[in-house]
């Protein structure tokens, strides 16, 4: 598992992404929340965050992260989106050797806040870390879903003098953050 | 060919942007796509996709309906045609139906395919481009020079330029402000667009999916904001299964960008829901535009198998010297020749195929295994029954074709050529044949051809005979050479004959498109070689050498010939390249090099048909290091000298400054001899060096081994 990740932690970084790793739920949740603090998320324009809801977010109290983090949202909509700094996902699976996240992105939030923000922070389980591409397309099919995406670093582009740039349509900078899904609550694994 | 086009190459050669950003992104390319499939078997990985894309070729119909079926039954409506105009009248109606005013679009070859952008601006809609490369060329009014990197002949002062002229003065020359400014412009246009296009680049036909594979995030956007998304597929791009999606998306970022993986890849097989709710209309249009009948034809079926990564293109000679807006229409490069010629029209690709130096570079790195220089052949012989040979050629051909005259004529120019020839070279040619030797000297012809001098040597009478094709170069401008391997089987015990009914191997007919005197060519061989009983058919000439083992079964198989078949079969077993003839003797201790011999420097040269057809890089170099010598490797020793037979006489502003960078990087090896395998090549390089009078010398390997054996 360790090499494993370690394989997705250097080609994750290899494109530019950032990767974390947190045994604990709560720990992961506080680094977001520090991060978003950080980079000054507040109710003024265009340094908001939006986060889409996902499991990982079962049993913590959004309305309280809200009050918390002002400008933090959980009501995702295209406006609130344009509009944000920060989204914030959970994605599904993860491929080691290309460093790369996958997601059933059929609910529009999901792709919404991987998008159209400056930043995306990817939450992802660690036992969702497979080794390759086949044995991700083997656990997330299209029969299940009408949209699957697959996000590899942040968004970039070669097409000026051929010299990389990062963020031309979608983010500029992708955080991933791995928990271990070591729950606080006996029974509850997400 | 017309006058227009060799005013774009000339343009083309002479734009330093143009060349300096391709020239470097091929050198780039090389190395960063070797690092992409590091731990990963390439060959094996193409032969997957081969076969997978080369069964949904075979079944395109079926796989079509079967996609179709799919697709709709999710609720995707599902349009297919072989025409184009009936896609943007599709299209169009749609637009008309929603009322669409602005559409956003990402990158779709297919779009271009059909000039769908123009029609949809007469209908007065809005069309905005998103991909950053696109974009720029969109609203600069050009042509994509590039199929993955439409802008790479543009420096940033010139995007800059257009954007201050386009949509907004004040933009600086700085790259990363100028993608800042076109994110900003561009989200603007996505968040009002009514309607988004793409393209996909594969199509599953069990599950109705679109998979579409993007770097900048614009096709995430143009699926998910407006409310309708059509989707152009061209037919090639049906899969059978969801699991060759695997094969193709491992390669594809490797072979197009040197990239493990894209940063973005959706995979869509259904409306989703829209951001007010709505479900999304999702339309996608299967267009045919003669891709059935494509995949229908013997030859051409296997252009099919493309998966559009451009690789074809970054590691072409020609095109890193020209680009896209000389090299190709919609489709540049090699397979953007051949997509040309059925896609638009055959004539259409008149021009662009005789770009096509033949050297082969493509075929090694194309992950759909597609022989892109064989089918360009074929797209030449089809013009030349098209439309005929050209006069002059068919002037040419005709005394080639009568190896008394044609041997007669070539003995009849070395009297004439006297007031041109400066020692062993004609440096000036006057007229309008001044072009050949502007940059570099030719051969003089030989005083007695090899067919002579070849039976003054006195050879050792030895049971083993070995029959040697001598080919034009080495037979009327280089017998030295041929005296030199004589030498060398002599001493091996083996006695080299001359069967002298031999004649041009007939490349020169080939290469032109010319296969009926090609194939006469290869009648006379077959019978003036298989006229002797001996163990080997041995040629100094890797060119010749591959028509002898190769070209002559094809040539016939070509014109349908089946008869001749056998027979160019028996001959082609028999048939062998130098070097590999001689490391098999060496290795057989038929042959000693003299012991401990430092013979100091040289380079080494590939010689493409040899490297890239006979696969022999490593015999040559074996022998010349056992013999002594030490091997200084050039850059890119096997990049093709621009000599291509015929071809740097039909295009000398290409073939020029191919030779330049080869010139180059000879001297910077440092070695004072370089050495190769084919006549041609010593012809080219030897006449470039003795333009730039440089003391570099240059042989063949056959001279160089000759005197080291004991």
């Amino acid at each position: 598992m360790n090499a494993v990740f370690e394989t997705f932690k250097l080609r994750a970084e290899a494109v530019s992404a950032e990767v974390h790793r947190f045994p604990r739920k709560n720990e992961a949740l506080d680094f977001i929340l520090h991060y978003l603090h950080d980079v000054g998320i507040s109710e003024t324009p265009q340094t908001g965050a939006v986060w889409a809801s996902c499991p990982f977010l079962d049993g913590f109290d959004q309305k309280q992260l809200s009050s918390q983090l002002p400008g933090l949202s959980f009501d995702v909509n295209r406006e609130a989106s344009a509009e944000a700094k920060v989204g914030i996902s959970q994605l599904d699976w993860a491929i080691a050797n290309t460093g790369t996240l996958v997601q059933d992105a059929a609910r529009v939030d999901q792709r919404l806040v991987s998008t159209l923000p400056l930043i995306h922070i990817a939450l992802i389980r660690s036992d969702r870390l497979v080794p390759d591409l086949p044995s991700a397309l083997s656990k997330i099919r299209p029969e299940q879903t009408n949209y699957i995406s697959f996000i590899t670093g942040p968004s970039r582009t070669a097409d000026i003098e051929r010299v990389l740039t990062i963020g031309v349509h979608g983010p500029e900078k992708l955080i991933i953050v791995f928990f271990d899904g070591v729950c606080d609550e006996p029974g509850r694994v997400n | 060919m017309e006058t227009k086009f060799r005013e774009s190459i000339d343009k083309a050669v002479h734009n330093p942007n143009l060349t300096g950003a391709l020239g470097r992104f091929s050198e780039a390319y090389r190395i960063s796509r070797a690092k992409a499939y590091e731990g990963y078997d390439f060959e094996a990985l193409r032969t997957q996709i081969a076969e997978r894309k080369s069964y949904a070729a075979s079944h395109l119909d079926e796989l079509a309906d079967l996609f179709t079926r799919n697709a709709e039954a999710r609720g995707t409506k599902v349009f297919r045609t072989n025409d184009p105009a009936q896609v943007r009248e599709y299209i169009l109606n749609v637009a008309r139906e929603n009322g669409v005013k602005s559409v956003v679009k990402s990158k779709s070859m297919a779009s271009e395919e059909i000039h769908l952008n123009k029609h949809l601006e007469a209908a007065g809609i809005e069309v905005g481009e998103t991909d950053l490369g696109e974009w720029i060329i969109q609203l600069a009014g050009q042509t994509p020079s590039h199929m993955v990197m439409p802008a790479i002949h543009m420096t940033k002062e010139e995007v800059a330029t257009v954007f201050n002229e386009q949509v907004e003065e004040g933009q600086e020359p700085d790259i990363p402000k100028l993608v800042k400014f076109a994110r900003g412009k561009l989200r603007t246009k996505f968040l009002n667009a009514d309607m988004g296009i793409t393209g996909a680049n594969i199509a599953v036909a069990e599950t109705g999916t679109l998979v579409i594979v993007t770097n900048e995030g614009n096709a995430r956007l143009v699926t998910t904001l407006p409310k309708i998304h059509v989707a152009i597929v061209g037919l090639e791009k049906l899969m059978e299964k969801f699991d060759d999606v695997v094969p193709v998306l491992t390669a594809l970022p490797k072979s197009a960008t040197a990239q493990l993986m894209t940063s973005y890849v959706s995979m869509i097989s259904g409306p989703v829901p829209n951001t007010d709710g709505t479900p999304k209309q999702l339309h996608v249009i299967l267009m045919d535009n003669r891709r059935t009948e494509m995949s229908q034809d013997p030859k051409f079926k296997q252009a099919m198998q493309c998966i559009r990564c451009a690789s074809c293109l970054n590691v072409c000679p020609v095109f890193r010297l020209v680009g896209g807006h000389v090299f190709g229409k919609i489709y540049t490069g090699g397979i953007g020749t051949i997509l040309t010629a059925w896609f638009d029209a055959l004539k259409s690709s008149d021009d662009i195929q005789s770009l096509c130096i033949q050297c082969g570079n493509c075929t090694e790195v194309c992950p759909g295994k597609i022989d892109i220089p064989g089918l360009i052949l074929e797209l030449r012989r089809r013009l030349a029954v098209e439309k005929g040979q050209p006069l002059a050629q068919k002037a040419i051909f005709s005394v080639v074709n009568k190896r008394k005259l044609f041997h007669s004529m070539l003995r009849a120019a070395y009297v004439m050529q006297k007031p041109l020839q400066k020692g062993n070279f004609i440096r000036h040619l006057p007229f309008f044949l001044s072009d050949m030797t502007e940059f570099r000297s030719l051969p003089a012809i030989a005083e007695a051809p090899l067919r002579d001098t070849i039976k003054k040597i006195k050879q050792p009478a030895c049971q083993e005979k070995i029959a040697l094709y001598a080919g034009c170069l080495i037979d009327f401008a280089y017998p030295e050479m041929g005296e030199s391997l004589v030498k060398i089987l002599n001493k091996a015990g083996i006695e080299v004959v001359f069967p002298e009914g031999q004649t041009c191997c007939g490349a020169p007919a080939r290469y032109s498109g010319a296969y009926e005197v090609a194939a006469q060519n290869a009648s006379d061989n077959i019978n003036a070689l298989l006229a002797n009983d001996v163990t080997y058919v041995v040629s100094a000439c890797p060119t010749c050498t591959v028509g002898l083992k190769h070209d002559f079964i094809s040539t016939f198989e070509s014109l349908g010939q089946t008869d001749s078949l056998p027979r160019a079969r028996q001959l082609a077993d028999k048939v062998i390249d130098f070097s590999s003839l001689v490391k098999k003797l060496v290795d057989e201790g038929r042959l000693k090099f003299k012991e401990g011999q430092q013979l100091g420097k040289i380079t080494y040269h590939d010689s493409c048909h040899l490297k890239r057809t006979l696969h022999a890089t490593q015999p040559p170099r074996q022998l010349l290091t056992q013999a002594g010598y030490e091997i200084a490797e050039m850059y890119e020793a096997d990049m093709c000298c621009g000599m291509g037979g015929t071809y740097s006489l039909k295009l000398p502003e290409i073939s020029a400054p191919i030779l330049e960078r080869k010139l180059v990087n000879i001297k910077n090896s440092g070695a004072p001899v370089v050495v190769m395998d084919c006549p041609g090549c010593v012809m080219q390089i030897r006449g470039g060096l003795d333009k730039q009078r440089s003391t570099i010398r240059v042989e063949h390997t056959a001279q160089r081994l000759a005197d080291e054996l004991e």
